[in-house]
């Protein structure tokens, strides 16, 4: 008969690996030294995206759910820090707090309506809701259509530390965006995380077994839009500026670009998609090359050569790699 | 001659039945897929639901199991109706199912398969703040199980690393761990080897004692050896119901299969 220590050895497996915990330290550290050597503001930059697409990675990686209307909560709540520091002056927290409660509120919405359909349509009713989102920011007022809402400042931290240090800054939004990954990586390896991989994996099976699944999905999807929310408020206060741009369907096809490059299912897939994307655009900005033309050969590329994205590629080649 | 839905001798006097079906149809379109069947499943016994291609065997399974939408008719599940709920809420009410195309998790290891079907009735399945160290304490229950159905020592490979038979084993296992009232097995034998045939069908004469057990099942023998209540449907309607021994006697039976091999 099978032995306590037998199911022991199968808990160990999803616990994190010593190598893996170091791992983990050395990278916080490196990021911590980072500012010293490389622009501060590229980095905050990469650190927004990044996050934006570990949170789209959570619906499309784990949940298996493909969204092409992230930018709604991307943008939507850049929109509402920079209005809540411009117009009614709040501090950056509670600013910050705002915007992803809206993107919270706004996935709820987009969410409710979304999980009811699978596949192409699930991402059809995203893209859809989305679009009208975009109407409705270049229509309403306080988004100040093609100007958008600039010129605002990025105010005290807890009314304490001035942000506009940007070294400050950045250890401001590199803790958010370590807490946040950490968050993410909570809720995949948790008992919920283990019930979308099952719903991933075979919808009917779950609702065999009494999982009402639109409810897993609907909580997956207001998880996402709410970290792609916090991405988009970093990103608004960083360059004190919202535009119609990050509530663009480009946004929303940006993110994507940079999960599948890096791969999805694993926490460091969308922040090295993120990473090259960003690189390359910010490379490619100032050369002669046109971005978009780039962009779309390097997705080509990884298409054919790494179908798994480049760390998903690693770690089926490295075996050692594929203990989680 | 329409026999008694349980042959006098083996009724379990005054019992209800733990699921039952009256004037179940379903059609698609202008095709009338399943018409007017009623069907009792009573606790600790095995009914098999028989009968050629086509004859709706599917069709009513999934209606029972509420993946389809009767357009008529009414299922009761003991005391409670449940024509119109939705195929998650009944589960949670007792009644499991397994599917034709084995379902697993392929990408999680056995234990973790059963622990999903084990998270829900212990309220963990939401909590997505906790680590997954706080499933160890259905780790015990999860080993039971699988070793009840002779899987326990491979309880840390992938699923989908497992034989087709195995998987199906596995899936046995998953579904007990929902402790169903009422379990519904599509096909649990088809595509199996002798061997593993052997071993199943003893495994779900073990497992119908403490449950009502309805399959559609392809393998007469093993239906003759351990079914005690047949229903052979044929055109998506009932042929005869009865006993083994009653309904193999029924000329009908044996022509509506005869009929079914010529087709082939």
């Amino acid at each position: 008969m099978i032995v306590a220590e037998d199911y022991e050895t199968v808990a160990d497996s999803r616990r994190s690996h010593p190598a893996q915990r170091v791992l983990v330290l050395a990278l916080i550290g490196v990021l911590l030294l980072l500012p010293l050597w490389v622009y501060p503001v590229l980095l905050m930059k990469l650190m927004c995206f990044a996050l934006f697409a570990s949170a789209f990675n959570l619906l499309l990686g784990y949940g298996g759910l493909l969204s092409f209307g992230h930018a709604a909560f991307f943008g939507g709540a850049a929109y509402v820090t920079a209005h809540a520091l411009k117009v009614w002056e709040i501090n950056p927290e509670f600013a910050i707090l705002t915007g992803v409660g809206a993107a919270l509120g706004l996935g709820l919405v987009i969410g409710l309506l979304a999980v009811r359909r699978q596949g192409i349509y699930f991402a059809m009713v995203t893209l859809a809701l989305s679009q009208m989102f975009y109407f409705f920011c270049l229509q309403a007022p306080f988004t100040h259509g093609e100007d958008g809402i600039q010129g605002f400042s990025r105010g005290k931290l807890f009314g304490i530390v001035d942000l506009a240090d940007s070294t400050t800054l950045y250890y401001f939004v590199a803790a958010m965006f370590v807490a946040s990954l950490f968050a993410i990586w909570r809720i995949v390896h948790s008992p919920f995380g283990m019930i979308l991989q099952a719903v991933r994996e075979n919808e009917q099976r779950a609702i065999s077994l009494g999982y009402s699944v639109q409810r897993y999905k609907l909580g997956a999807f207001v998880m996402s839009a709410g970290f792609a929310g916090l991405a988009g408020s970093l990103k608004a206060l960083l360059f004190q500026f919202a535009t119609l741009t990050d509530v663009n369907w480009h946004m929303s096809g940006e993110v994507i670009l940079m999960t599948l490059l890096g791969g999805i299912g694993s926490i460091a897939g969308p922040i090295v998609g993120a990473g090259l994307v960003v690189t390359l655009q910010n490379h490619l900005a100032t050369s002669g090359f046109p971005v978009t033309t780039v962009l779309g050969a390097t997705f080509i590329v990884c298409v054919l050569l790494f179908r798994r994205g480049i760390v998903g590629e690693l770690r089926h080649r490295l075996p050692a790699w594929r203990r989680k | 001659m329409t026999l008694a839905t349980v042959p006098a001798q083996h009724a379990p006097a005054g019992s209800r039945a733990a699921l039952s079906a009256r004037g179940l149809s379903k059609s698609f379109g202008n095709f009338q897929a399943v018409n007017d069947v009623d069907i009792d499943v009573h606790h600790g016994r095995i009914h098999a639901l028989i009968g050629p291609n086509g004859a709706g065997k599917s069709t009513v399974f999934n209606l029972l199991t509420k993946f389809l939408q009767p357009t008529a008719g009414k299922i009761m599940l003991g005391e409670t109706d449940i024509t119109r709920m939705d195929p998650a809420h009944i589960a949670r009410l007792g009644v499991a199912r397994s599917f034709q195309i084995s379902a697993t998790f392929g990408d999680m290891s056995l234990v973790d398969n059963v622990c999903v079907a084990l998270q829900r009735p212990n309220g963990l399945a939401v909590q997505f703040w906790r680590p997954l160290g706080s499933l160890s304490r259905l780790r015990p229950r999860a080993m039971e199980l699988l070793g009840r159905v002779g899987l326990a020592d491979m309880a840390a490979r992938r699923a989908a690393d497992l034989s087709y038979g195995r998987k199906r084993a596995l899936e046995i296992a998953t579904t007990l761990a929902l402790d169903p009232k009422v379990l519904l097995l599509d096909e649990p034998l088809a595509g199996m080897g002798q061997e593993d045939v052997e071993t199943m069908a003893g495994l779900i004469a073990d497992v119908a004692r403490d449950c009502a057990l309805l399959m559609v099942e392809h393998n007469i023998k093993v239906v003759a050896d351990i079914g005690h209540d047949i229903t052979v449907l044929q055109r998506g309607e009932i042929l005869t119901q009865g006993s083994y021994a009653e309904v193999s006697a029924d000329p009908r039976v044996r022509e509506a299969y005869m009929g079914a091999e010529d087709d082939d």
